[in-house]
C-alpha cells in the first residue's frame, strides 16, 4: 500500500481491461519517472476524448462530430453498406484499403444467454436507413461465430422483402496457416465455398 | 496433476484477457465444468470453431488452480452450425443451454442424464422435424424431470385426486376416483405453479391458470415423448403451454432464465 494519490493512480490503472495489481504498479511509477510534459500530454489526451467523442447519428461508429468521417466523406458509395458489430470492425476493414461503402455499426451480437436481443442492438436505425432506397447491398460483417453468424441470419431474414443483395464475407482458411491444422468447421466452410481457378 | 479427457456440450464462452475465452461446457462424466481456452480468439487458433457453443466436443484438459485448461478439442457433432443459420432455432438452442446451465449448479457434479437429454434436444433441434418451441419446451418439462420437479398433470398436485379431466386424453376419459376419497369426483381442472402442476376445483390456490384441456395434454405429450400427439396440437395451445413451462421451470429454479425472453416462434 501507498500514499493517497499514488495508490488512487494504482487503483484507476488497475480497472483498466487486461491489467492487473502489479501492472497497474509498474505503470504508475513509470508515470512518476516520465517526463512531466509526456505524463500531461497524455493526462490531456484522455480528458479530450472522453469530451469529445461520441457516436456518429448514422452509423454508429465513433466520431468528433454529430456525423464520422466516413459518413461525411462524398467520395463514399453510398449504396453498399457494410455492418459490423463494433466501431474497432470499422478499423479493421478499413485496413484493407479495398472497401468504398459505408458502413453501420450494431454494437454488438444477438446473444440471447448475455439477454442481448436485436432490441439492444441498433437496427431499428439500420432499417431506417435502408427505407430511401439509396443502398443496394448490405455486406453482413458481423464475427464468424456463433452469435455473429445469428445476426447476420437475423438481419438478412428481416431485409429480404426490402430485395437488396445481402453478402456475407467468406470464411475459411487463413492465409499463411497449415492445412492440417484447420478445424472441421472452417475446413467445410472453405470447401463450401471453393472458387474456380481460371487460369 | 493428471490430464484428464471428456466428451461434452459447450454451453457458453466468455471473453477473458488478450485472446483467451473462459469455455463452460456440460461433460459426459465430468458435469459442468469451466475452463481456459487458450489463444482461442486469434484467427490462426488451433482450436478454431471447435469451441463455439452448441458443439458436442472431445476434450483433453489439465487441471489448473482455479480454472482447468484445455489442451485439446476434437469436434463430434457441430450442432450450431446449423442452428446459428436459422434464427427460431437458434434462440430455441440457446434457452435451452442456458437451463442446461442452470440445472448444473455444481461443478463437476456428474449429471449424465441432463447431457443426454441435451444432446438429443440439440439433435433433434438441428435435424428441424418438429416445430423448435416445441422441442423447447420437451426439453424443459424433462430438465424439470431429471431435476425432481416433474409437473403433476394427471392428477391434483395437492390431494393426489384426478384422473379425470384435461390431462387424461384430451378430456375425453373420465377415470372415476372411488367415493369418500378427498377430492373424489373433481377434476383436475386448474394448473397452479406454486402448487407443482394440475390441481383440483377443492384445491385450487388463487391465481391459479385455467388452461384448455389440450394445452394440458400437450405438455403431458411433450413429458412423455409423443410426437405424434405433439405434432398435431395448435398453435394457440402451444402458445398457452410455452408460457406455463416457462413460468414453471424459472418457478421452480428460483432464477431467470435470461434466453427465454427472445425465443421466437416460427
Amino acid at each position: 500500500m501507498y500514499e493517497g494519490v499514488i495508490q488512487n493512480l494504482i487503483d484507476e490503472l488497475g480497472r483498466l481491461p487486461g491489467v492487473g495489481p502489479k501492472g497497474a504498479q509498474r505503470i504508475a511509477f513509470h508515470l512518476l519517472a516520465a517526463d512531466q510534459a509526456d505524463v500531461k500530454r497524455l493526462a490531456d489526451a484522455l480528458i479530450e476524448v472522453t469530451e469529445r467523442v461520441r457516436f456518429c447519428r448514422t452509423c454508429g461508429n465513433v466520431a468528433e462530430a454529430e456525423e464520422c468521417r466516413i459518413c461525411l466523406d462524398p467520395r463514399r458509395d453510398p449504396t453498399v453498406i457494410c455492418v459490423v458489430e463494433e466501431p474497432k470492425d470499422v478499423a479493421a476493414v478499413e485496413k484493407i484499403r479495398e472497401f468504398r461503402g459505408r458502413y453501420h455499426v450494431l454494437g454488438g451480437a444477438i446473444s440471447p444467454i448475455d439477454g442481448v436481443g436485436p432490441d439492444e442492438l441498433r437496427i431499428k436505425e439500420l432499417m431506417t436507413r435502408l427505407t430511401d432506397g439509396t443502398v443496394t447491398e448490405l455486406i453482413l460483417a458481423t464475427d464468424p461465430n456463433l452469435e455473429g453468424e445469428a445476426t447476420a441470419a437475423y438481419l438478412a431474414r428481416l431485409v429480404k422483402p426490402m430485395g437488396l443483395r445481402v453478402t456475407r464475407p467468406a470464411s475459411g482458411l487463413p492465409v499463411g496457416g497449415d492445412l492440417e491444422y484447420a478445424d472441421e468447421v472452417t475446413l467445410g466452410r472453405a470447401f463450401e465455398g471453393r472458387r474456380l481457378l481460371d487460369v | 496433476m493428471q490430464l484428464y479427457r471428456d466428451d461434452g456440450i459447450v454451453l457458453r464462452t466468455q471473453k477473458l484477457g488478450e485472446a483467451d475465452r473462459i469455455i463452460t461446457v456440460l461433460g459426459r462424466s465430468t458435469g459442468r465444468v469451466r475452463a481456459v481456452a487458450k489463444g482461442v480468439r486469434r484467427t490462426k487458433s488451433r482450436f478454431g470453431a471447435r469451441l463455439e457453443p452448441f458443439t458436442h466436443v472431445d476434450l483433453m484438459l489439465h487441471p489448473g488452480r482455479s480454472l482447468d485448461v484445455i489442451t485439446q478439442a476434437e469436434v463430434i457433432r457441430p450442432y450450431g452450425q446449423r442452428l446459428a443459420g436459422d434464427y427460431p432455432r437458434y434462440t430455441a438452442g440457446t434457452a435451452m443451454l442456458e437451463t442446461a446451465e442452470r440445472f448444473t449448479p455444481e461443478e463437476k457434479e456428474p449429471a449424465l442424464r441432463q447431457f443426454l437429454l441435451l444432446v438429443g434436444g440439440l439433435r433433434a433441434l438441428a435435424e428441424g422435424v418438429h416445430d423448435s418451441r416445441l422441442v423447447l419446451d420437451a426439453f424443459l418439462l424433462r430438465s424439470l424431470a431429471v431435476a425432481g420437479y416433474a409437473p403433476a398433470l394427471t392428477e391434483c398436485a395437492r390431494c393426489g385426486a384426478g384422473g379425470s379431466g384435461p390431462a387424461a386424453a384430451g378430456g375425453k376419459a373420465s377415470r372415476v376416483v372411488p367415493p369418500g376419497q378427498h377430492g373424489a369426483g373433481r377434476n383436475v381442472s386448474a394448473f397452479a405453479i406454486a402448487a407443482g402442476g394440475t390441481v383440483c376445483a377443492s384445491c385450487r390456490p388463487p391465481g391459479a391458470a385455467s388452461p384448455a384441456a389440450a394445452t394440458v395434454a400437450l405438455m403431458l405429450a411433450l413429458l412423455r415423448g409423443d410426437w405424434d400427439g405433439a405434432d398435431r396440437s395448435e398453435r394457440r395451445h402451444r402458445v398457452e403451454c410455452s408460457g406455463l413451462v416457462a413460468a414453471y421451470l424459472q418457478w421452480h429454479l428460483e432464477h431467470s432464465i435470461r434466453s427465454l425472453r427472445h425465443v421466437e416462434r416460427v
